[in-house]
């Protein structure tokens, strides 16, 4: 495939600004938190330029094409080099991360949870901050490994270190279940290694340009299947997708706010991308033998993860459990097989980044006014903050995926395309799927507005009606929110800002699906269906 | 869109007609209607950033807008009835299914274009007398093609065409989508409705709503509103359709819950948004539907939607799922039976409100969508040449059951809103038959009369502070004689009595069903007549239940001193003249818009006289109907219209005068002679028919539960899914899924613990102590951790492993 090379010092400085200012601020002595804060508002301010850079660079008429492309040597002796590019399916996750990442410095200003620290605490952002944009530019599977597993130690240490009461056993279940995923992951990586040889080389490669390019040619089908299902685990589990979901309730809950926020806004993210970057284009066969299971976990984690949030007594729990739900419908469109499914997914990644994002910002401020995230006791908080409680309202209303906010992209061209998934996909399963994902829609508005109504409206209850801590939204809280609350409605109102940049280079990563694996069964399928 | 077309559907191979009823180049208001949403949108957020630092705190920016935009409204209906009559500019292609053709370019099509209308000329002429009314109800594509009606109907020589401009919106999957307006008779219609109701209802809420204590956030969303309204009925495609229909829910919520403080209103709102997304379900599978058997997979766009199913290009199964699927969808937002149960309790919001959002206009959004895409319900649900089917039997359930049960509300709004429920069965009954402007005209004719009976109510609830007509009214005649007569004037235009509004809109949807053999008419799609008489049953249950209620509220000895404190709270204005003694009539602002809306339920009725009608000149027969109606036009089924009959309309008065009769026997000449006679404040008969007859008596039960619906939702639906259904999936998360987790977790800290035992403790404790260095910054908090549970030792094994593991990979590549 055809690569851009301009510019291909970008991304190297992009990944690596944020680990460089992670070092620069070991100097910084521990006792001026004021500066280590400034400090690490300007990397992740430095990080943003370079990120924008990227946006105004990008060639947005070849997107399907990867762009500032590096590829170098690096590991020789295993055949891993530094190979890096972005097209128009990665560009939107970036572009969120490094949109993020400062909106959550600024927000830390006044908000370094206990047991302060804020040194180590940054750094540890900043560290995440380069395991994440490094997943969404490597384009060599051992590179994606490590930058994928550099992520998930500092967020171990932020959720056992500065998380809430029962910290210990979430941080632990988040990075064992994790790290058992990264294993089966490691091993497809490894087996597709294996089993496939560069064309130009002769050689066997860990590059995904190559493999995606092969896309499982010559690997038998049983083995691609054992294979995908090794990634399946792996990515799944990131998703997370039912029922691999039950870390992600007790990480989120106990995260320290920005924790919460980076994992919902960020981390989720990586276990779909893996699905659309690597599984699908690199296993398009093995893909459509899986989709209609995806599928199915699919929508059962739509409903499932629903109903589980209607049972939370607890509002971060609550807002927790709704991710499994929203991925629920990512993976539907992602099942697919469709370039109208996976744009979605994208979009869907984005939107709830954002919203999601948005959402645990409310309940971090909720805790901090009240000291209590515990529904039954909180209560009009549309009397004593008033705005804080209409940005719940808000952000609760483009969670539930009301048209006009960003969260119905990613909702309902999921269900969409669901009633036509990829020729050679079961048509009638899949509109089943359809349906049930529309009825999760109602669930969604369920227990968002009984939320917000237990939590926003009524009147503030006797325990904290004369509390004076509870103020309304800070100055502070303003500068981190506003860009989550504008693009929420900007997103919706011209939702085509991604789907133009994510359609061609969806199109570019299902070419395998459709030119080799799904070739015979699409044929058969327009011959009988005339 | 490749993998999508891959499954190529069979019809899209064929083209679409040549042949359109539409044009995208017409005079400037309708080009530019979209600037009438756009007016209240602007000013949504002129309110919410500025509104409360003005001097109406922001009312006048809403004012403002909506003036401006009926001023607009007004004149794009000039602009459509001139166009109607005399358009003859290019016509544009028809919208097709085919992606190379998902928008339009104005400029590079204009020479094309004029070739076009000089066809369309021709086929007018020889279209000429050509029958357009297909009897067996299959519509074919000739008849439909660019037909005009033959002779009669004065002025109908020019063809039908609708205008539209879009845009591109978004792209996904290869395919464009288009944003953008439609201009046709329905949407023109829309547009004045909505303006004029929405500027009423802003001039009455600053009096009624004056000293509210979120006066600013209650203007704010009254502009969102109604810009959503807007937008929903200029959408040109069904995508925009999804938008506006859900923008419009999420106002009616927020002002449902304007008074959120109060546990029962933030209830009602919630009732009201939840059922509303059910019925959503619905319309989420019928428009995808749409979309795929429709459109091809390809567009969104109404027109091209109609188009294909008018050209019988789709599988007639897709369409019946579609019609199916996107009746629930009108049921929830229409309040059609079953899932009417959250339109009563909406009035829990602010009176102006109820009689914008949930009388005139969003709760006819169902209705209008169906109109809008009457093809899919005319093929889907085979309307023409049957005499029963989906869409005419809820409707027509709908009309007599909601009827019935505004007899025993003591609450002046909810008789209003059951009786909202069963017109707006009426108009989907209508529609059902195949009366299309019937349909069309009982909404239109509806919302004045609707908007009038609920600003009447909410001035005399103004007066006494509260809505209960046993308790706090009675005898409001003599307190507020304006009041009293406009509402009387909506009474009788809702009871449908001559000549005023009702009697007509109700009249035409009575001829339509064509099920009346009986009084001597004919025509019609089919042979409703189960649906003529539960029409005539509607009939005599509106003019009953609207006596009562004015009796209730207008007439015998006013019993507000009665017991007025205790229902203080329910009182719908905040303003602090809580008075006692005798209410006193309300002030202009009020009264103006109660007059206008009058007015309106005289007078709109003559609109659309019935043809033929003796003594009245052809110029003014049908005149609704002719510019309203998309006769002929490509995106429109070939409906059959009945003829009127003198009989009937002489039948269905009779009835409303039976049902006037018999209430005002029981209430006017009964209850208040026994009232009278004892000095009692008597709202019903102490041993009347309800309490002596057990049968009565059961019946009653049935009504005041309210046929024991919402104890079905709330109680046992919403209640197992919240309660048992929600708590058993957290049980299954916690303790099956997550319990194999943990006991996966902890049989391997076992295994770990038997291996660290027995082999080499010093190479683990080196581990654990190197790590610990790592992440000494975290100091207090490591400490806890090492000295922790054994769990916790593995979590640093696990952490150090991967640290080994990085440096590894590290050292390979040196």
């Amino acid at each position: 495939m055809e690569t851009l090379d301009t510019n291909n010092w970008l991304l190297t400085a992009l990944v690596f600004a944020p680990l460089a200012g992670a070092l620069l601020m070991a100097l910084i002595p521990e006792k001026e938190e004021d500066a280590q804060k400034q400090w690490a508002i300007f990397t992740s301010l430095v990080t943003l330029g370079l990120g924008v850079g990227l946006l105004f660079t990008f060639d947005y008429d070849q997107a399907g094409k990867l762009q500032n492309f590096v590829d170098m040597d690096w590991i020789e002796v295993i055949g891993a080099g530094y190979t890096m590019g972005v097209d128009g399916m990665s560009l939107p996750l970036i572009a969120l991360t490094v949109l993020v990442m400062p909106l959550v410095f600024i927000y830390s200003w006044n908000h370094i949870p206990s047991p302060g620290n804020p040194k180590a605490f940054l750094m540890l952002m900043l560290i995440l901050e380069t395991g994440m944009i490094g997943t969404f530019v490597a384009q060599d599977l051992i590179l994606f490994f490590v930058f994928f597993e550099v992520v998930l130690l500092p967020m171990f240490f932020m959720i056992a270190v500065w998380g809430g009461e029962d910290r210990r056993y979430a941080s632990l279940k988040f990075f064992l279940y994790t790290l058992f995923g990264s294993a089966l992951m490691l091993l497809s990586f490894l087996a597709l290694f294996f089993l496939t040889t560069d064309p130009a080389t002769g050689e066997h490669t860990f590059n995904m340009l190559v493999l995606s390019e092969s896309a499982g040619d010559g690997i038998v089908r049983s083995t691609q299947l054992i294979i995908f299902g090794g990634m399946f685990v792996g990515f799944g589990v990131k998703v997370p997708m039912f029922p691999f979901h039950t870390w992600l309730p007790d990480a989120h809950t106990q995260a320290p706010t920005q924790g919460s926020v980076i994992l919902a806004a960020v981390l989720l993210k990586l276990g779909t991308y893996g699905f659309i970057r690597i599984a699908i284009p690199m296993l398009p066969e093995a893909a459509e033998a899986w989709a209609p299971w995806i599928g199915l976990l699919a929508v059962i984690g739509i409903i499932y993860g629903a109903l589980g949030c209607l049972a939370q007594t607890d509002m971060k729990r609550l807002i927790a459990f709704s991710s499994v739900a929203h991925m629920g419908f990512v993976m539907l469109g992602i099942s697919t097989l469709t370039d109208f499914g996976i744009n979605a997914a994208i979009f869907g990644l984005v939107a709830h980044g954002l919203i999601t994002g948005m959402l645990f910002f409310v309940a971090g401020s909720v805790k901090d006014r009240y000291h209590t995230l515990d529904i039954g006791r909180l209560g009009g908080m549309l009397v004593q903050a008033p705005k804080l409680g209409w940005i719940l309202g808000f952000t609760a209303m483009a969670s539930l995926g009301l048209p006009g906010l960003a969260g119905f992209w990613g909702e309902f061209p999921a269900i969409l395309s669901a009633y036509n998934p990829a020729a050679g996909l079961p048509e009638e399963t899949f509109r089943g799927y359809m349906v049930v994902a529309a009825v999760g829609t109602v669930l969604a508005a369920g227990y968002l507005l009984w939320l917000l109504q237990r939590t926003a409206m009524g009147e503030p209850s006797e325990e904290f009606a004369n509390d004076p801590e509870i103020t309304d939204v800070s100055t502070i809280e303003w500068i981190a929110w506003t860009p989550f609350l504008v693009l929420i409605v900007v997103l919706g109102i011209a939702p085509g800002i991604i789907f133009e940049v994510t359609d061609p280079a969806v199109v570019e990563s299902l070419k395998g699906c459709l030119e080799t694996g799904c070739e015979a069964a699409r044929t058969a399928a327009e011959a009988a269906g005339g | 869109m490749n993998s999508l077309l891959a499954t190529a559907l069979p019809f899209v191979t064929e083209g679409p007609s040549e042949v359109s009823s539409v044009t995208n180049d017409a005079s400037w208001f309708l080009e530019n209607a979209w600037i009438i949403p756009l007016l209240p949108a602007v000013s949504f957020l002129l309110i919410l950033f500025f509104g409360k630092r003005m001097p109406k705190k922001g009312a006048e920016f809403g004012i403002a807008a909506v003036g401006i935009a009926f001023v607009l409204a007004v004149l794009t209906g000039f602009s459509w009835l001139d166009h109607r009559d005399n358009f003859d500019g290019p016509l544009a292609e028809s919208p097709s299914v085919t992606a190379d053709d998902g928008h339009h370019d104005d400029d590079a099509d204009h020479s094309d274009d004029v070739d076009h209308s000089d066809e369309a000329d021709h086929s007018d002429e020889e279209a000429l007398g050509v029958a357009v009314i297909d009897q067996d109800g299959t519509s074919s594509s000739d008849t439909v093609v660019l037909t005009v009606e033959a002779e009669g109907e004065g002025g109908g020589e020019h063809a039908y065409v609708a205008v539209q401009k879009s845009t591109q919106w978004l792209q996904s999957g290869g395919i464009e989508f288009n944003a953008g307006i439609l201009v046709d008779g329905l949407s023109v219609m829309m547009l004045f409705v909505v303006t004029l109701i929405s500027l009423l209802v802003h001039i009455y809420s600053t009096d009624y709503v004056s000293g509210d204590r979120r006066y600013t956030h209650y203007f704010a969303f009254l502009s969102l509103f109604t810009a959503s309204m807007l937008f929903f009925v200029l959408s040109d495609n069904i995508l925009q359709m999804i938008v506006g229909w859900e923008l419009v829910g999420v106002c009616s919520f927020a002002l449902i819950g304007h008074w959120w403080e109060e546990k029962p209103n933030s209830d009602a709102a919630l009732k009201a948004f939840l059922t509303n997304r059910v019925g959503d379900v619905g319309l989420l599978v019928g428009m995808i539907t749409l979309f795929f058997a429709a459109g091809g997979g390809q567009t969104f766009d109404t027109l091209a939607i109609n188009n294909a199913i008018n050209q019988g290009t789709v599988g007639h199964t897709a369409l019946v799922v579609a019609a199916a699927a996107l009746m629930a969808a009108v049921m929830s937002k229409s309040g059609q039976f079953i899932l009417h149960t959250w339109l009563p309790d909406a009035m829990a919001g602010p009176t102006p409100v109820s009689a914008l959002i949930h009388a005139a206009t969003m709760v006819v959004a169902g209705i209008y969508m169906v109109a809008r895409l009457y093809p899919v319900f005319f093929e889907g649900m085979q309307i023409g040449g049957s005499s029963i089917n989906l869409l005419s039997t809820v409707g027509a359930i709908t009309l007599v059951f909601a009827g019935l049960l505004a007899f025993v509300q003591t609450d002046i709004k909810k008789v209003l809103a059951y009786s909202t429920v069963s017109q707006l069965g009426y108009m989907a009954m209508a529609l059902g038959v195949g009366a299309w402007t019937a349909a069309v005209f009982h909404l239109f004719t509806h919302a004045f009369f609707k908007a009038n009976l609920f600003l009447g109510s909410g001035s005399v609830a103004h007066a006494v502070h509260s809505f209960d007509m046993k308790k706090s009214m009675g005898g409001m005649k003599k307190f507020m004689p304006r009041t009293y007569i406009t509402f009387i004037i909506g009474s009788i235009a809702l009871a449908g009595l001559p000549p005023l509004a009702g009697f007509w809109s109700k009249d035409e949807i009575l001829v339509g069903t064509g099920g009346w053999g009986l009084f001597g008419g004919t025509g019609g799609n089919g042979a409703y007549t189960f649906h003529l008489l539960m029409g005539m049953v509607g009939a005599a249950l509106t003019a009953a239940y609207m006596t009562r209620c004015i009796y209730l509220t207008f007439h015998g000895e006013y019993r507000g001193n009665d017991a007025h404190d205790d229902d203080h709270a329910h009182a719908d204005d905040d303003d602090a003249h809580a008075h006692h003694g005798d209410p006193h009539e309300s002030g202009p602002r009020i009264l103006w818009p109660l007059y206008i809306l009058s007015g309106f339920s005289i007078l709109v009725g003559f609109l659309n006289l019935p043809k033929g009608l003796t003594g009245v000149p052809d110029s003014w027969q049908l005149r609704f109907e002719h510019f309203i109606e998309p006769a002929g036009a490509s995106y429109f089924p070939a409906i059959a219209h009945g003829a009127p009959s003198w009989s009937l309309a002489i039948v269905s008065t009779a009835i409303a005068l039976a049902g006037i009769g018999g209430a005002y026997w029981y209430y006017f000449v009964k209850v208040d002679g026994l009232a009278k006679q004892t000095g009692q404040h008597l709202t019903e008969l102490p041993n009347g028919f309800v309490t002596t007859n057990k049968l009565a008596r059961t019946g009653h039960k049935v009504l005041v539960e309210k046929y024991y619906l919402d104890h079905l939702y709330t109680g046992v639906i919403a209640g197992f899914t919240k309660g048992p259904l929600a708590r058993a999936t957290y049980w299954v998360n916690q303790n099956i899924i997550d319990g194999f987790i943990n006991t996966t977790g902890e049989t391997a800290v076992k295994v770990g613990r038997g291996v660290y035992d027995k082999i080499d403790q010093g190479v683990i404790e080196g581990v654990v102590n190197g790590s610990g260095k790592v992440s000494d910054a975290t100091g207090e908090e490591l400490r806890h951790i090492n000295t922790g549970k054994v769990q916790n030792y593995a979590a640093i094994l696990f952490a150090g492993a991967a640290v080994l593991a990085g440096a590894f990979i590290i050292a390979l590549a040196l």
